[in-house]
């Protein structure tokens, strides 16, 4: 595969390591040192997870990149539709109306 | 681990009886054939150990042909057993057998074989490819599949069959009210044959993005391949669903636990929902391909491009999408309120905008078109009026509203056999005539094929109809009889002779491919309907490596383009080269009949032997990992030889330009 990558020096690799590096600490933060309830502790690190999954698969996988960027694009976006309509759509039929009392 | 050697084998019922003395002689028979003809060997090089993409297709269809058989004797049972009202002719425990195991042959062992054997047969040569992504895999498939089906199969004489439907509800399937080990069967027979699907799904997708030939652009391929395409990723999205449900369903009965259960906390509609959440996806994975098939019956015998090629590739992705979105309209009568119905409703009538959208551009493709009459285009056009009769009666039931009057009739039952029968059963048909000559080098017969045609569709439509009109009056699916003041007798009398027109119409195909197998023409051209695509530039039988040189492709239906021009069709000898090919493997046999040994062990919950049993699974896989074997290569002499005699015969393909 290649890379479009121009400079010789992998500048985006290193903002990512940083970034990561940043939302890896916050994380560690939010849960050993701020006072928070559990649930919120869990919401926050839970959302500082997926963005930093999200960011990893930019700057260190480069889905968008090489022949295959559209296809993996196509296939995050279709896994994620998938998901949510096998989970979220289970919950909500199951927990409506007379079915669920 | 106690034995009961008495409940293994059932005994006692004459038809069952009959059965057993068949099976044991179809053996005999087939053992002893082998071995008189001296074809073990021949058996196991060219067909068990095989990793060829078109003769995995044709065992394929070979197990659809059969498994149809099966699934039709069934039919034909319950249409004999109400044929009059309070018949004794099978109690209400053996119909409820007979349904279900009707009902899961039919989809996943007959539907799915043949249309998943048309696949394999023509994607690859319409993409001008040597093989699928995967071989080993692919027959790897295959065989799995095949040991799910046979070992679904052998329920109704050892153990007894699955009888809670072919949704399996529970808490009807638990352990708790079906103690038998028929449902053993359903959940682990399926799992079997649904890993097989998995990776077909998955092989084709990799198939159909990286194997395409030169210039074959997404949007110049064929709409069969399409279609292939849309339907693996709907397999691959969906049928992991079924896995998990079938394993909950197995660690419920199996190992006490209660995903599905009424007592301690379990959900039994959780099971109806997962069930769906697959169930509905599922029939557009049998509707799809079959669409695919007759866009390219109808163009190429309108002799015509197909109208509206855009509009189809959008229309069979929304209805990809919608698919996954329509689920509960299986049971709206659970109740889940009127938000959730109404959403499930409207996602639900969305699908027949995309379908009409098909129908208009298959009526416009043929619209001045120089339509010939052929077997598999007399098929496609039957098609058109029959599934419209089961798309509206489908818009009918997707009211939530009035789905609360037609539940769990017979005009439910009536509705998704005017769906299956049109849109898979007369798709596969008008395959089977069209691509006949591309995998076995004769046609079937032209006329029988009319008798055939005739025959099934007008029994089918005395068989189906009817029960419109009996669901309408409230006789519901699933029972076994109905007294003689219901005034149902009628109907059911009608409904009962028609079905067996509709098998007189099989036999005469079967008669068909055994008349055409000894007395047909053997030397029709290498394009005997002067046809569009790729599949049709190379020989029939088509050789073992597809194409001496792969073909270039410049627009939709390329080989059409490339006979007006009268270029690209002649093989220039200095281009051969050498061509890597596969070898064979006997691993993916060997799993299917390991896979098939534990899942009879865990049908009988011998879980030890079951144990011991999958160690050769695992030992199957470790062969594999360390298997370094990357095929053969095919010298260029051969290929010459072989080349040039399909195109001596014929003079080449260039006589028949349209
Ligand atoms: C060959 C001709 C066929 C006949 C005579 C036939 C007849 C029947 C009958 C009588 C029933 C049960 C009605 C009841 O609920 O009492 C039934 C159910 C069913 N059929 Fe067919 N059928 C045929 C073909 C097919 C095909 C081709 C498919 C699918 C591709 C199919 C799929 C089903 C399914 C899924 C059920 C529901 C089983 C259940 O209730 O669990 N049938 N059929
Ligand atoms: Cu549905």
């Amino acid at each position: 595969m290649e890379y479009k990558t121009n400079s010789k020096y992998p500048i985006s690799h290193i903002i990512g390591f940083f970034l990561s590096l940043l939302l890896t600490f916050a994380a560690v933060f939010v849960a050993l040192e701020a006072q928070l309830s559990f649930t919120i502790v869990m919401w926050i690190i839970g959302s500082l997870a997926v963005l930093q999954a999200g960011l990893q698969l930019f700057m260190f996988m480069h889905v968008t990149e090489g022949e295959d960027g559209k296809t993996n694009i196509i296939n995050m976006a279709y896994s994620a539709f998938v998901a949510i309509v096998i989970v979220a759509g289970s919950v909500w039929v199951l927990t409506s109306g007379h079915a669920a009392h | 681990m106690d034995i009961k050697w008495n409940e293994i084998l059932i005994t006692g019922d004459p038809l069952i009886l009959g059965s057993q003395i068949a099976i044991v002689l179809t053996v005999i028979a087939i053992v002893g054939g082998l071995t008189y003809f001296k074809k073990w060997g021949w058996l196991w090089r060219e067909w068990l150990t095989t990793v060829d993409h078109k003769k995995i297709g044709i065992m394929y269809i070979l197990s659809g042909v059969l498994m149809f058989f099966r699934g039709g004797i069934d039919g034909l049972l319950m249409k004999a057993q109400t044929a009059r009202p309070e018949m004794n002719f099978l109690d209400a425990q053996h119909y409820n057998e007979i349904f279900t195991t009707h009902g899961v042959i039919m989809i996943l062992f007959m539907a799915m074989p043949f249309l998943i054997g048309l696949m394999n047969v023509v994607v690859p040569l319409q993409i001008g490819a040597r093989d699928v992504a995967f071989p080993q895999l692919n027959a790897l498939s295959f065989w799995l599949f095949f040991s799910g089906a046979m070992l679904f199969n052998i329920s109704f004489v050892v153990g007894g069959s699955p009888d809670a439907g072919w949704t399996s509800y529970f808490p009807l399937a638990g352990k708790e009210f079906s103690p038998g080990v028929g449902n053993n069967y359903y959940a682990i027979a399926l799992q079997i044959a649904g890993l097989g699907t998995l990776m077909t799904g998955i092989n084709f997708i990799v198939t159909i993005l990286k194997m395409r030939t030169k210039g074959m652009t997404l949007i110049k391929m064929p709409m069969f391949t399409w279609t292939t395409l849309i339907t693996s990723i709907i397999i691959v999205a969906a049928f992991p669903i079924f896995t998990v449900a079938l394993a909950l369903m197995t660690f419920d009965r199996l190992y006490g636990t209660h995903f599905f259960t009424l007592s301690s906390g379990g959900s039994d509609m959780l099971w109806a929902n997962l069930f769906w959440l697959w169930g509905h996806p599922e029939v557009y994975i049998v509707i799809l391909p079959a669409f695919g098939i007759f866009s390219e019956v109808i163009a190429t015998f309108s002799r015509k491009s197909l109208f509206g090629y855009k509009s189809m590739v959008v229309s069979i992705v929304g209805i990809a999408l919608l698919s996954l979105l329509v689920w509960v309209h299986h049971f709206f009568t659970m109740d889940a309120g009127p938000a959730v119905n109404s959403v499930f409703s409207i996602t639900t009538m969305l699908i027949a905008v995309p379908t009409g959208v098909k129908i208009f551009n298959w009526l416009f493709t043929m619209r001045k078109g120089r339509i010939k009459f052929t077997t598999a285009m007399l098929w496609a056009l039957g098609f058109i009026p029959n599934f419209v009769i089961g798309g509206v009666t489908g818009v009918m039931l997707g009211m939530a509203a009035a789905d609360y009057q037609y539940h769990n009739t017979l005009f439910l039952v009536a509705h998704f056999h005017y769906v299956l029968i049109p849109g898979v059963v007369f798709a596969v048909f008008a395959g089977l005539y069209y691509w006949w000559p591309k995998m076995f080098g004769f046609m079937l017969n032209e006329k029988l094929g009319k008798y055939h045609f005739w025959l099934f569709v007008i029994g089918f439509n005395i068989t189906f109809m009817p029960m419109f009109f009996l669901g309408l009056q409230g006789a519901v699916r699933r029972a076994y009889t109905y007294s003689a003041e219901s005034g149902f007798a009628p109907l059911f009398l009608v409904s009962a002779i028609g079905s067996i027109i509709l098998a007189l119409g099989f036999a005469v195909f079967c008669y068909n491919i055994y008349w055409s197998f000894r007395y047909a023409k053997r030397n029709v051209s290498s394009d005997p309907w002067d046809a569009r695509t790729l599949e049709w530039a190379t020989a029939s039988p088509v050789q073992f490596y597809n194409f001496a040189v792969l073909p270039e492709v410049k627009e939709i239906d390329a080989f059409w383009h490339m006979k007006k021009r009268n270029s690209g069709l002649v093989l220039k000898e200095e281009e051969i080269q050498e061509i890597h090919m596969p070898s064979n493997s006997g691993l993916p046999f060997y799993m299917a009949v390991v896979f098939g040994i534990t899942g009879f062990f865990l049908v009988f919950e011998w879980h030890m032997a079951a144990a011991v049993a999958a160690i050769g699974i695992v030992i199957g896989l470790i062969i594999r990992s360390f298997d370094y074997d990357d095929g053969y290569h095919v010298p260029v002499e051969e290929i010459k030889n072989i080349e040039s005699k399909w195109r001596k015969v014929e003079g080449g393909v260039k006589h028949h330009v349209g």
